[in-house]
């Protein structure tokens, strides 16, 4: 099963390869990673994505914890939550496929950020899902690039994961 | 307050820490720090031949101990040599400090003279590595890395230290850290009351029990309490390889150990229980053979400091994460105040069974009237040593039969690189303990093979004056290897014959000691008597053994528990 662990962890360098590292190294999956700093400058928030079977996540989490560096981890998949990845897509637009493209944009909430005569660049935000939709929506043919940035999560409702 | 210079700091971070022996070897990148430490005599460093081997010694002063060693290397190649050593400590969580030197920080990722990423290098076999970044740091790096060595699971910490990080012209106020804060980091320091309860419970209810504990009493400390447990509830005890002298051998209660090469006593008791209780072990492959046929009638609680070590492998019913010694004392508690007693005619139908599980087999093995049976060794030295010898050992069938032989009946005695299974690991070992335990006896139980891997600490014993015992069973073959041609590669030996070896005594006269050969049987036991006698000699004792001998019982691959060879020609 799919899962979405998101850790805290200290802000100091080598720590992401440490964590890097134990996925590899315990042949672990990972499917996006996404880190960056918090409020705290002292803590780096990680988002990881991975999937296997209880047995395989449950020892993701406790490995995880065991790493000196982890301050605290939560899987967000185990309670409701809000999960979001920001895609952008540059897509071939001439001719008609202009107006074609725009309609498909407006009914994924997306926005169009940046235009030439022949491309548009799209910003696409949401789950995975929604992203993936957008792609088949498009057709593959007309795709010259995209970047994704992972995904991020957070918890639904008074939960929090802080000090 | 004082100034010192970052190697000067170091130096009296290791004395305030009661580091009284490093093992190392010097270089460029770690000059400043032997100049500190040239300048004082509180912390004694002892020169090796090689750098694995300062790391084997740390290791086996630890096992022997309790405490944690300490290494110190310079850079690049210095460094790199440890890792064999690291990953040893690593898989037996053995607490030991690794310092070493780094080219100048201001040169670090420009390819460097003697410039290795040990950092990256060390990272998958470390509890936890830190880089010095600052002079000042050193006393809270140092103070930080011995904390995370000893505490919890235990476990080797490298400590990387720029050349610049310790030049002898900058100083800095020095003070030693009292504690150490960590927010990411602390280990459990008592089991779950409710948990506990519930696994006295299904103690006191079980009909087959059996207790099944690993290196983790040891390095907890805890032989005591789990003695005091087995006796009250009168429940057979196995251990793990790791777990040799948690318990002592010689008790009735006692199974022997379990796994691949364990009793058939154990094997059979473990398979057939109806309750196990594991404490400080880790289930690891070596012991259940496959993992989907392991014990099937049997329901497990599980101690370990460690949570990642529970449901790792096999599903615990009841995990306590806790430090060994204070969960079984609470357990001791509920045992003697609950009115429920263990059932006494299920435990008389259940050791009955045992028994003849135990005379079934019972470790025997083929004598001969003329070849020296390794074996026969073994319990020769056992009975000439009294049982009471520090015994470490390199690795190879000599190795299982050291562990099966020789019976221990007192933790920290039995020493072995049971995780990695190092070749090269017995000497420095038998070394680092022999250093702290001048008055003990301390054997190398070795092969031909294994010995060969750091035969040049020979220079380091002479040196300093290390009067070990090492004990060669000489089969003139890799024999653990030749024995699984034999049984699984219709004895296709490749590469398992030690062709042109050395002349060990010789090598040992060349190197200051004495040597000593055996290949008759009838001067086995006098001329053991006599090496054991040369109490302030170093002896090379060369015995050549059966070349064919194999180690058995054998558990069957991809078998359960109970399935083994037990000799040759017989499987059950
Ligand atoms: C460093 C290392 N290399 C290879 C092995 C694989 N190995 C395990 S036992 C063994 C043979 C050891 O031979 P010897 O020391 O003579 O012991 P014997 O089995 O003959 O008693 C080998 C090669 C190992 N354990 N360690
Ligand atoms: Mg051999």
């Amino acid at each position: 099963m799919r899962r979405i662990i998101s850790v805290l962890l200290e802000n100091e360098p080598g720590a992401l390869s440490r964590v890097v590292g134990l996925f590899s190294q315990r042949n672990y999956n990972i499917e996006t990673l996404t880190v960056a700093p918090t409020e705290d400058e002292t803590l780096s928030r990680l988002t990881v994505t991975t999937s296997g079977s209880d047995r395989v996540i449950e020892q993701i989490t406790k490995q995880l914890n065991k790493l000196v560096e982890v301050v605290k981890l939560v899987d967000l998949t185990e309670g409701p939550h809000i999960e979001r990845e920001l895609m952008l897509v540059k897509l071939k637009a001439t001719g008609s496929q202009r107006a074609e493209i725009k309609r498909t944009v407006d009914i994924f909430r997306g926005q169009i950020v940046d235009v030439t005569s022949s491309v548009y660049t799209v910003q696409l935000a949401g789950d995975s899902d929604k992203l993936d939709g957008f792609i088949q929506a498009i057709g593959t043919s007309g795709v010259l690039e995209v970047v994704r940035s992972g995904v991020s999560g957070i918890a639904r409702g008074e939960k929090v994961l802080s000090l | 307050m004082e100034l010192l210079s970052g190697a000067d700091m170091l130096i009296r971070s290791l004395q305030d820490e009661g580091i009284e022996y490093i093992y190392g070897y010097p270089g460029g990148a770690a000059l400043h720090i032997y100049d500190a430490l040239f300048r004082q005599d509180k912390v004694k460093h002892i020169l090796v031949r090689h750098e694995q081997a300062a790391v084997h010694m740390a290791d086996g002063y630890a096992r022997a101990t309790g405490l944690p060693g300490t290494v110190l290397v310079t850079s690049g190649p210095g460094a790199t040599n440890t890792i064999t050593g690291i990953a040893t400590a690593f898989m037996d969580s053995i607490p030991m400090v690794v310092l070493c030197g780094q080219v100048a920080s201001t040169l670090i990722g420009e390819d460097a003279f003697q410039e290795t990423d040990m950092i990256g290098v060390s990272r998958p076999v470390v509890k936890h590595n830190l880089s010095v970044r600052h002079p000042s740091e050193i006393p809270e790096v140092i103070r930080k890395a011995y904390y995370i060595a000893s505490t919890g699971r235990p476990g080797p910490v490298v400590v990387d230290i720029p050349k610049d990080m310790t030049a002898p012209n900058e100083r800095f106020e020095y003070a030693y850290p009292k504690k150490v804060k960590l927010r990411s980091y602390s280990p459990a320091i008592r089991g779950h009351a409710g948990q506990i309860k519930k696994a006295v419970d299904m103690m006191l209810a079980a009909r087959r029990p059996i207790i099944y504990a690993g290196g983790g009493v040891i390095l907890g400390k805890a032989s005591g309490q789990l003695t005091d447990l087995v006796r009250k509830l009168g429940f057979p005890i196995t251990n793990t390889l790791m777990g040799i002298g948690c318990y002592p051998a010689s008790d009735k209660q006692h199974l022997g150990w379990l796994g691949m090469h364990g009793t058939y006593e154990a094997n059979m008791a473990m398979h057939h229980s109806d309750l196990i209780l594991a404490v400080g072990a880790r289930f690891d492959d070596r012991v259940t053979n496959a993992t989907e046929k392991f014990c099937p009638g049997a329901r497990i609680i599980h101690i370990d400091i460690d949570p990642a070590s529970i449901s790792k492998t096999i599903d615990a019913d009841v995990p306590i994460v806790g430090p060994v010694d204070a969960v079984l004392k609470e357990m001791i508690a509920l045992v003697k105040e609950s009115k429920e007693k263990p059932d006494a005619e299920a435990l008389a139908a259940w050791w009955k069974q045992i028994d003849e599980w135990r005379a079934f087999h019972g470790m025997r093995y083929e004598t001969s009237p003329d070849v020296i049976k390794p074996q026969e060794v073994i319990e020769m030295l056992h009975r000439l040593t009294g049982g009471d010898a520090f015994v470490t050992s390199d690795v190879g069938q000599h190795q299982m039969f050291a562990a099966q032989y020789y019976k221990f009946d007192k933790p920290n005695r039995w020493i072995n690189s049971g995780g990695l299974g190092t070749m090269g690991f017995g000497l420095p070992a038998a070394m680092g303990v022999k250093l702290t335990h001048p008055d003990d006896e301390v054997l190398c139980i070795t092969g031909e093979g294994s010995i060969q891997m750091n035969i040049q600490e020979l220079s380091t014993c002479k040196q300093y004056d290390l009067p070990v015992k090492i004990i060669n069973l000489n089969n003139q073959s890799l024999g653990m290897v030749r024995q699984w041609q034999d049984m699984n590669y219709e004895s296709r030996h490749s590469h398992s014959y030690m062709e042109s070896l050395p002349d060990f005594i010789k090598l040992a006269e060349a190197y200051g000691h004495v040597g000593v050969r055996i290949d008759r049987k009838e001067d086995l036991e006098p001329r053991l008597k006599e090496v054991l006698a040369m109490k302030d000699k170093l002896v090379f004792v060369d015995i050549q053994v059966d070349r064919f001998e194999h180690v058995y019982p054998m558990q069957v691959a991809r078998g359960c528990m109970k399935d083994m060879w037990i000799s040759k020609t017989e499987r059950v």
